[in-house]
Parts: C-alpha cells; sequence; structure tokens
C-alpha cells in the first residue's frame, strides 16, 4: 500500500466503493424483495383469518346478509384443478418422455421444445379466450368440464418441462443396462426411466397444480363461476379465484370479507402445494441417494 | 465391407414390435399435440376475430376511440396502456430483480441462500389475482393518499414535465397506469430474479476466478468478467419478464381504472389488451362485433407475446448451448 501513488490510491479507494455502493444496493434489493412478500402474507392474514370460521366450508355462497361461505367454490376448484391436473399431467409428461427419450435433438423435437416453451408463459386469458371458442361457444354453454380443460392446457406445458428436465438427469447407464438385459424401447422407458425420475416428475406435477389452482382469467371465459352448489360437469361451475375475483369488487363488506379470506385459503394452498414438491422431491431424491 | 451377422427378420421383428411403435406413435402424437394447440389458438382467434379486422381494417390498431354503443372500435388506448405498463412496470422491476440475483448468488451467506431463493419462488407463486386484491386495497389507497399527490406537487412546477409528456398531473384516484406498472413490477420481480440468478449461477466459475486473480473486485468481475459472458441469456431473462406483464390480465383488471380512451396522464386510469378482453366478455354476445373484436385483441396479444416470448427463448437458448 505504501509504494501506491496518489491517483492509484485514488483509483483503488474508488473501486472499493463501487464495490459497497453496489453491493449494498443488491442487499437493499434482497431486502425490498423480502419485504414485500411479507407484506402480502400479512395483508392476507391480517384481513382473511378474521373471516375464517366454519362456515365457510359449509355454507355456499349467499346473498349479502345471509351466512354465505366458499364451500361450493372450494368444491369446484378442487374438481376442475383435479380434472385438469388428471388430463394436463399425463399429456405434459408424454410431450416430456418423448423430447428426452425419443425426440432428442431431432429438428421436430426442437420445435416442440420450443412451441412448449411459448406454451409455458403464453398469457392465461387467451387459453381461456381459445377454449371458450372451440368448446364453450359451439356446445352451447359455459360448463365446468370447459374450466378443467383450459386449466389442462396451462398444466401441460409446466409438466413437459419438468419432465424432460428431470429425465435428463437420469443417468444414460440406467439405459445402457436395460438396453443389455434385453429390454425394449417401451420397457426402459416404462420399468427404469420413469421410475428413476418419479420424484422429480411428481415434483413437476405438484407445481402444475399449484399453478392452475390460482388461475382465474381462463376460467371467466370457460366454467364461469356459479353462486350455486353445483358438481355438475356441463354446469357453469364456481370456483375460489372467480369466486375471489367477483366479491373483492362487490360493495358489500361481508363479502369482502370473505373474498380475502378465499384469498388467504387459496395462497395458503399454493404456497403449501410448493413447499411440498420440493419436499417430495428432496425426500425421493435422498432416498434414491443413499 | 460384409454386413453384420445379423438375421433380417430380427431386425424386422424388433422394429414392428407392436408395444415400441404404439409407445412411439403415441409419444409423437403428444409432441405434435402441443404444436397444434399453439396453430390452433392462432387460428381461432384470426378466424374469430376476422369480423373486427374487415370491418376496421388496419384503423383496428391505429383507431383511438372504443365505443360498445356506437359499435366503433379502436384497440390504440388499450395497446398503449399495455405498452407503457409493461414497460414502465420492467423498468422498476429489472434493477431490483437483478440486484436480488447478484446478492443471492455472490453476496449473500452460505446458510441464508436456500431459504432466500425459496422465499423469491413462493413470492412468484402467489396467485395473480391476490396481488389483485392486494393492489386494489392496500397499493391504491395508499397511492391516492400520498404517492400521487406528492407526484403532482413536485413535478407541476416544471411546466414540460408536469403539464404534458410525463403526464405528472391526474386527480389522485389511486387507480390507474402508474399502480397497474407497480403491481406488474411486483409480479414479475421474482421471475426476473429467479431466472436472472440461474443464469449468473450458470455461468463459469472459472471465469470469475479469472477476475478475482487479477484484483477484481465482487461487482468488477461481474460487470467485467461474468455479464459480457452470459449477456444473451440476460436478455433472455428480461424478455421472459416483458412476455408475462404483457399478458398479466388479474392483477391489472383490478388496479388500472378499465378506462378505454387514451390515458392523458402516468396517472390516468387506462387499460391493457388482456384487461379489455377479461372485462368486457361479459356483454359479447357469440356471434357479434363485441366478441370479435375481443378475439381479434387476442390474436394481437397472442403475436406479440409470442414474439417477445421467442426472443427469449433464442437469447436463452443459445447460451444454454454453448
Amino acid at each position: 500500500m505504501k509504494e501506491l501513488s496518489p491517483a492509484a490510491r485514488a483509483r483503488y479507494f474508488r473501486r472499493q466503493l463501487v464495490d459497497r455502493l453496489m453491493g449494498g444496493l443488491c442487499v437493499l434489493a434482497a431486502g425490498i424483495g423480502l419485504v414485500l412478500l411479507g407484506l402480502i402474507l400479512w395483508m392476507l392474514f391480517s384481513n382473511g383469518i378474521g373471516g375464517l370460521s366454519l362456515s365457510v366450508f359449509t355454507n355456499s355462497m349467499a346473498q349479502p346478509g345471509a351466512a354465505g361461505g366458499l364451500a361450493n367454490a372450494i368444491v369446484g376448484s378442487i374438481i376442475q384443478v383435479g380434472l385438469g391436473a388428471m388430463i394436463g399431467a399425463p399429456l405434459g409428461m408424454m410431450v416430456g418422455v418423448y423430447l428426452s427419450e425419443v425426440g432428442k435433438d431431432s429438428r421436430f423435437a426442437s420445435v416442440v421444445r420450443f412451441v412448449n416453451d411459448i406454451l409455458l408463459s403464453a398469457p392465461s386469458v387467451l387459453i381461456g379466450l381459445f377454449v371458450y371458442q372451440i368448446a364453450v361457444s359451439p356446445l352451447g354453454g359455459f360448463s365446468g368440464f370447459a374450466g378443467a380443460l383450459a386449466l389442462a392446457l396451462i398444466a401441460m406445458p409446466i409438466v413437459a418441462r419438468t419432465t424432460e428436465d428431470i429425465l435428463r438427469l437420469v443417468p444414460q447407464a440406467y439405459r445402457d443396462g436395460a438396453v443389455a438385459l434385453g429390454s425394449r424401447e417401451n420397457e426402459v422407458v416404462r420399468k427404469v426411466v420413469l421410475p428413476a425420475a418419479f420424484g422429480g416428475i411428481l415434483t413437476g406435477v405438484l407445481l402444475a397444480v399449484a399453478r392452475i389452482a390460482g388461475e382465474t382469467a381462463p376460467l371467466l371465459f370457460t366454467s364461469l363461476g356459479n353462486t350455486n352448489w353445483s358438481t355438475d360437469l356441463t354446469q357453469p361451475m364456481a370456483s375460489l379465484p372467480i369466486a375471489i375475483y367477483r366479491y373483492a369488487g362487490s360493495p358489500y363488506p361481508e363479502w369482502v370479507a370473505l373474498a380475502w379470506t378465499g384469498a388467504m385459503l387459496i395462497t395458503v394452498g399454493v404456497l403449501s402445494l410448493n413447499i411440498l414438491s420440493r419436499f417430495s422431491h428432496a425426500a425421493i431424491s435422498g432416498k434414491q441417494g443413499g | 465391407m460384409t454386413t453384420p451377422a445379423v438375421p433380417d427378420e430380427t431386425i424386422g421383428a424388433r422394429r414392428l414390435h407392436f408395444g415400441d411403435t404404439a409407445f412411439r406413435i403415441s409419444l409423437l402424437a403428444a409432441g405434435a399435440l402441443v404444436v397444434i394447440v399453439l396453430f390452433s389458438i392462432l387460428v381461432i382467434m384470426f378466424n374469430g376475430g376476422k369480423l373486427a379486422f374487415d370491418t376496421f381494417g388496419l384503423g383496428f390498431i391505429t383507431g383511438t376511440e372504443w365505443n360498445p354503443v356506437t359499435q366503433i372500435y379502436g384497440a390504440l388506448p388499450a395497446i398503449t396502456g399495455t405498452i407503457v405498463t409493461a414497460a414502465l412496470a420492467l423498468l422498476i422491476a429489472w434493477p431490483i430483480g437483478f440486484g436480488i440475483a447478484f446478492f443471492l448468488t455472490e453476496i449473500c451467506p452460505d446458510r441464508l441462500r436456500a431459504p432466500l431463493g425459496v422465499a423469491i419462488e413462493l413470492l412468484a407463486a402467489v396467485p395473480s389475482i391476490v396481488y389483485g386484491m392486494w393492489g386494489f386495497f392496500v397499493l391504491a389507497p395508499f397511492m391516492s393518499e400520498y404517492v400521487q399527490p406528492w407526484l403532482t406537487q413536485t413535478f407541476i412546477w416544471i411546466p414540460p414535465i408536469g403539464d404534458s409528456f410525463f403526464w405528472f398531473t391526474a386527480p389522485p384516484i389511486g387507480v390507474g397506469l402508474l399502480t397497474a406498472s407497480l403491481i406488474l413490477a411486483v409480479m414479475i420481480l421474482p421471475f426476473i430474479a429467479a431466472t436472472t440468478r440461474d443464469v449468473l449461477r450458470s455461468s463459469p466459475q472459472l471465469l470469475k476466478d479469472g477476475a478475482y486473480a487479477m484484483g477484481a473486485t465482487r461487482w468488477e468481475a461481474l460487470t467485467g468478467a461474468v455479464i459480457p459472458a452470459v449477456r444473451g441469456s440476460l436478455f433472455g431473462a428480461v424478455f421472459l419478464g416483458l412476455g408475462r406483464a404483457l399478458g398479466e390480465t388479474m392483477a391489472v383488471v383490478f388496479v388500472i381504472g378499465n378506462a378505454t380512451r387514451m390515458p392523458d396522464s402516468i396517472m390516468a386510469p387506462s387499460a391493457t389488451i388482456a384487461s379489455v378482453v377479461a372485462n368486457s366478455f361479459p356483454e359479447a354476445e357469440p356471434g357479434t362485433l363485441d366478441l370479435a373484436v375481443l378475439l381479434a385483441l387476442g390474436f394481437i396479444l397472442f403475436v406479440v407475446s409470442f414474439g417477445v416470448l421467442a426472443i427469449a427463448r433464442v437469447f436463452l437458448r443459445q447460451e444454454r448451448m454453448s
């Protein structure tokens, strides 16, 4: 240090200063992120926990003044999300297997991969409009099935992407071993590759479920929402996000309170699924590693 | 050259094996389905919106009047709202998202790295309707009470800014372009942070080691060695966030004020393509011009998102290959 000229010393301090300053700004940015998450969760709980009672889970939506709940919306959401995942997840897995095991670097597989990545982030409102045109307008009305279809189209690319990513992590030696033992291509995939990647695929499915459970815009165009109890897939069906949307914009305080409670429930559900998916991945990979 | 001594029928038997053939065909069909879905969306939107394109021609995109009563539809207000909110959101979210990413890869103590990473990803998982409610009940009142009066007072004495170009004057009603941009910024922040973090993390350690060995500070290693190496992917992350901001619906519907006229202020109520589609849909009967207009808007949004996301993917893939 002693031998540094004044100019060099000044430069040294300036560089250190810039480094500290930018580092400090980055710490600040991370702080902003954390504060935002905290603010959102705190607002949700402070506004939502008060409205939480048994009637939320046992009563259907009702007129202001009557003791209404969200039971029909919760059940409607479970039906549509469940059905959507049951349609979308297997299709997504097949796409993922195709990309990783069959198509690999072929030109068509590259196209599928590219298109899948686009669909993955395509505006969900357009998926809703699309399903409205193919499954609501021609079939004569809004239906729970159309809602499930829209959610399936959103889930499919998510599962496809995670499945491909996970299958690529399965060591090539597994496949070679299975082939050496005389397995056919479909046996290699079904009996060796897929079981080895089970935890990762499950994680992808859980993440897809978490994503579609909170989707609102596509359901506006497909299952529409329903204030009554209905489990009929051919009729308009209630869902938690739509109920929140309708109630939050209403002038009645008890409806707004229910919207907060619904928002809290859905956020807790979605975040739990996210955390659960991490644990399932860690637990299963851990077991295999040991 | 002699051919390998494998009986022909064995090869034939393998090739025609029913299980493998069915397996391949079904997987190929699933892959094709993805492509078919994308093209169907384009075709169905365009066909459904044809009536609007035929009626208004190019004026549909450049028209500034949106009036369901007189059946005159110009999409420019919605397009303007979409571009302004998305651009502003990106401008706010990108520096913060980048800061978070740099913090997570270089500054953060090891013990905190995993939990903070999870926190950012949880922020990304919160459903957009929750952001919308939060914006409507928390952010909008805060904006109308404190931020908007302050902005108006601060900028009004600079005539060119206060009055015209930057449009900082408006009645402080809370909802509008600025509030929608802020909510969008909060929403895309975790995406940008997570993608940028993955990009920074994927850069070779050798690059950083080399920079440190030459006496670089952390910031100099980042700007001098890491960023030039992963510049493309960083662009990709930004475009990914932009794609998300362009198409976001529920959060925007709550806080933008849903006014389909040209905004005269950064705080004025406005609309985006996605919010117009969601908002006007209940009044649009099948077969009418009203619905065709929404489908045409959907087509425009889809084409724009497709472009933005395609750019994002090309940038992100490019680096992954190298």
